[in-house]
């Protein structure tokens, strides 16, 4: 039995109101790859953050080669050999390599960028990697990138490394290129740390694999020995019974058929691949997936602000004159609205996307409709009361229709961006993370005016990331994996597992369409 | 030939100011400063070092030429630094606006040095605040021996200045070494590209803020006192209401024109320099001079915009420049 490098031992931590982990204990041992694998907001990160003194638990306590330590900075860590790889980047474009990796470094000795250089090659080589020290950083691809922040790490003389999400910015041939490299560490005697959501990985690099859940430990298993189901049955746990309605689909017709539909990022990664769906009248159709597999990118897509590679996007009118369709492909933004297309994308911080902060209510309704008025002033009436109506209807608590909605609670502010969507009667609505973070019962409240949606005839497509939640809610669920659609099924009858594995990997026999 | 040397030198003698102001903002913008307050810095600066000099020759029925230079240059720094100061607190520990922050600072040092300037002026038995005249020559001198000065050329062009002159050239090359070439510029540079990198690896991204602006404040306010102390670009150990005039958001405009390049300031003061003291010299007779006197403004406004659509990576302004920092929490 190997030495343990680290152990943390009933480590919590709280922001504010919200429990990022409670009471976790694990190990690293000395030259093990050991994957921590959980879904979005499981706390892995958190967890880690904690070991390289970017966070300080509230409570719990970390042994460093059974030493117990107090890790209060980034300095503490490295002091204490282990140095975290992020999941975006923290270099400095304008440097080089070296610089990047040279900074922050205590003053002992000269400052000599030539031997430092030297240095840094010579470490590259030891484990693979391909660097050159003097580039700079605009000028490299994300993969040379993350192999300036590994090497920076190990130039501080870690050796316990921690990796978050390594693989997300990477291609297949990087990634194995990646694994390999990290196979020789831990032949070197280092001890490394992956988070990951993606089961595939776990088995082809981790020795062990540790699993949280909702910021739980739940448990430890050796790679070897387990299988992908297992692992994913533990990542995603037991469905719970949540009594969400779901009235029964009435005359669905086809309102809008992606097919084949590929995007590429800005950096060139490819962001959509393939993606084939129909989404109906009178139906919710839910997509699944763990964060960042294409979401948010299939919806702007669809909602004309992200450019498509290749594919296509049709809308069938409800009147049913055009069989065939209408191709959403090169139609601006403003021209899919007026179809009746229409997006309400709650982001992280709740308020970047479709509402102005600082304005009221009324102006935030008028953002949508002001340019249909023809005189050169606009005209406050209509969007005052529409304002008034969603105020009434949807219940939103604010003191004053003119308050600015970033002073409203993010419950309030999400009714508002959904009930200015909801009011224009589109036909296709698409609700992306409308309950992130709210409480129970504005998450009903929600849920109960997209079911209302759904029985006046709009084709729903709901975004969501609990999944208990899509499987009460939605019709047809379908489920994201990079990029790639593993899978569309049917809402009533699938399992929480079948979702969950299919969440982590792409099964190509599996037949797409329910 | 003998005209050119004479303009040549006298372009040097005004190019030392700006060049003070300009570093002193280079140094405060690599931390990722944006300071609008030169101008006002620089007002604090020139009255400081006033200040110190003439309580000192009050104070003393045998004044020390030498301790009195050295009071002025400290209590310049002091005064100016002082102004950064107020400025660092603002901007870096209550994260206000920094654009903002530096005009009021601008207008605060303004109103600072006229109003101390006056006041003492007005206590003063001759109704004048000034230095002896020890302690102008000081200032003023060349501080070679006169058989270097008279050396054909190259004699008056390097070695007849004042010492400010030579400090000022000095302090280029010392902040290009510290900037490109030592362990702490490399980190003053990370944390105005991008601090959270910084902070991630370990720099203490608020003390380091503090440091350059305050001393980047100080080094401004050298230029202010130059321009006090100096014959040539004003009346030289007086205090003359709004002496500054202008020189120190000249400095800022340059800050770009120089790429924040310590070594490139030299040589883009020195043009300024040269073309707002060329009319002297090479007189046209047919441009007025009033058209005359905006050629050095024209040339920084079309190199400001040439450097501006050049936009090539390595010649952008510090990537995290006019930003607050704080460390991002959940």
């Amino acid at each position: 039995m190997q030495n343990n490098a680290v152990s943390m031992r009933g480590v919590t931590k709280r922001f504010g109101e919200v429990v990022a982990n409670h009471d976790v204990s694990l190990d690293i041992r000395e030259g093990e790859i050991l994957a921590l694998l959980g879904e979005n907001g499981s706390g892995k990160t958190t967890i880690m953050n904690m070991l390289s003194g970017i966070y300080y638990p509230d409570a719990g306590q970390i042994f460093v080669r059974g030493q117990e330590e107090s890790i209060r900075s980034p300095k503490d860590a490295f002091r204490l050999g282990i140095g975290m790889v992020h999941q975006h980047f923290k270099l400095v474009e304008v440097f080089t390599a070296a610089e990047n990796i040279l900074l922050g470094m205590s003053g002992n000795g000269r400052f000599d960028k030539k031997t430092a250089a030297t240095e840094i090659a010579a470490l590259a080589q030891r484990y693979g990697f391909d660097l050159d020290p003097q580039r700079k950083i605009y000028d490299m691809a994300v993969s040379e990138k993350q192999t300036v922040e590994i090497i920076k790490v190990l130039y501080r003389g870690a050796d316990i490394l921690i990796l978050d999400e390594p693989t997300a910015v990477l291609t297949p041939q990087e990634t194995e290129k990646l694994f390999k490299v990290l196979r020789n560490m831990r032949d070197d005697g280092k001890s490394i740390v992956i988070i990951t959501h993606k089961l595939s990985e776990v088995m082809a690099i981790s020795d062990r694999v540790t699993v949280l859940r909702r910021g739980e430990y739940i448990d430890t298993l050796n790679t070897k020995e387990t299988n992908p189901q297992a692992l994913a049955d533990r990542m995603v746990g037991r469905a719970l019974k949540l009594n969400i309605d779901r009235p029964e689909p009435q005359n669905p017709q086809t309102r809008l058929m992606v097919s084949k539909l590929s995007c590429r990022s800005p950096e060139g990664l490819r962001v959509l691949d393939g993606v084939s769906f129909e989404a109906r009248s009178g139906e919710i159709l839910g997509i699944a997936g763990v964060g960042g597999s294409g979401q948010r990118e299939l919806c702007e897509a669809i909602a004309g602000l992200y450019p498509m590679e290749s594919g296509d996007i049709r809308y069938l009118a409800p009147d049913g004159k055009d069989p065939k369709g209408e191709s959403l492909r090169g139609m601006s933004p403003t021209a899919i609205r007026a179809l009746g297309v229409s997006l309400a994308f709650v982001p992280e911080d709740r308020l970047g996307m479709g509402l102005v902060g600082s304005m009221g209510m009324v102006e935030n309704m008028m953002l949508k409709s002001y340019a249909e008025g023809k005189s050169f002033l606009t005209d406050h009436k209509p969007s005052k009361n529409l304002a008034e109506d969603v105020r009434r209807r949807l219940g939103v608590v604010t003191p004053d229709l003119k308050t600015p909605v970033q002073r409203l609670s993010g419950g309030n502010v999400q009714k508002v961006l959904l009930g200015r969507e909801i009011a224009s009667k589109p036909s296709v609505l698409m609700a992306a993370y409308p309950v992130r973070g709210l409480d129970i019962n504005s998450s009903y409240m929600i849920y109960s005016l997209l079911n209302e949606q759904k029985k006046e005839g709009a084709a729903v497509i709901y975004v969501g990331e609990d999944l208990d939640v899509l499987l009460e809610l939605c019709d047809r669920i379908l489920v994201l994996c990079g990029g790639q659609v593993s899978g569309i099924v049917d809402g009533r009858s699938v399992t929480k597992e079948e979702v969950g594995l299919m969440m982590t990997q792409v099964k190509e026999d599996r037949p797409h369409d329910a | 030939m003998h005209n050119l040397v004479n303009f040549l030198t006298a372009g040097i003698l005004a190019t030392a100011p700006l060049l003070f102001g300009v570093l002193g903002e280079i140094l405060t913008e690599k931390s990722g400063n944006l300071n609008l307050g030169v101008e006002g810095m620089m007002f604090m600066g020139g009255i400081g070092g006033l200040l110190g000099a003439y309580y000192y020759g009050l104070s003393t029925d045998t004044p020390s030429t030498f301790v009195a230079v050295l009071l002025a240059i400290l209590c310049s720094m002091l005064c100016a630094g002082f102004g950064a100061f107020l400025f660092s607190v603002l901007t870096i520990t209550l994260r206000a606006n920094q654009n903002v922050t530096g005009l009021a600072l601008t207008i605060f040092g303004v109103g600072f040095a006229n109003f101390f300037g006056e006041a003492v002026a007005a206590s003063d038995p001759n109704r004048v605040l000034a230095v002896s005249e020890s302690v102008r020559n000081a200032f003023n001198g060349p501080i070679f021996p006169p058989a270097m000065v008279q050396i054909p050329f190259l004699g008056k062009l390097l070695f007849s200045h004042n010492f400010m002159v030579y400090l000022s050239i000095l302090l280029a090359l010392v902040l290009s070494l510290f900037l490109y070439h030592s362990r702490k510029g490399l980190n003053l540079r990370a944390v105005g590209e991008n601090p959270a990198t910084a902070d991630a690896a370990g720099v203490n991204v608020t003390l380091y803020k503090y440091v350059a602006t305050c001393l980047g404040g100080a080094i401004s306010g050298l230029g202010g006192l130059y321009l006090v102390m100096n014959a040539a670009c004003g009346v030289g150990g007086v205090w003359v209401h709004n002496c500054i005039d202008g020189y120190g958001w000249l400095a800022v405009a340059l800050v770009i024109f120089s790429v924040w390049s310590p070594s490139r300031a030299v040589l883009c003061s020195l043009v300024f320099g040269g073309l707002s003291v060329m009319r002297y010299y090479y007189p046209v007779s047919w441009i007025p001079s009033t058209i005359y006197d905006i050629i050095p403004y024209l040339t920084t406004a079309v190199v400001l915009i040439a450097v501006s659509i050049r936009n090539s990576r390595q010649s952008q302004p510090p990537e995290s420049l006019g930003l607050a920092y704080f460390r991002e929490e959940r």
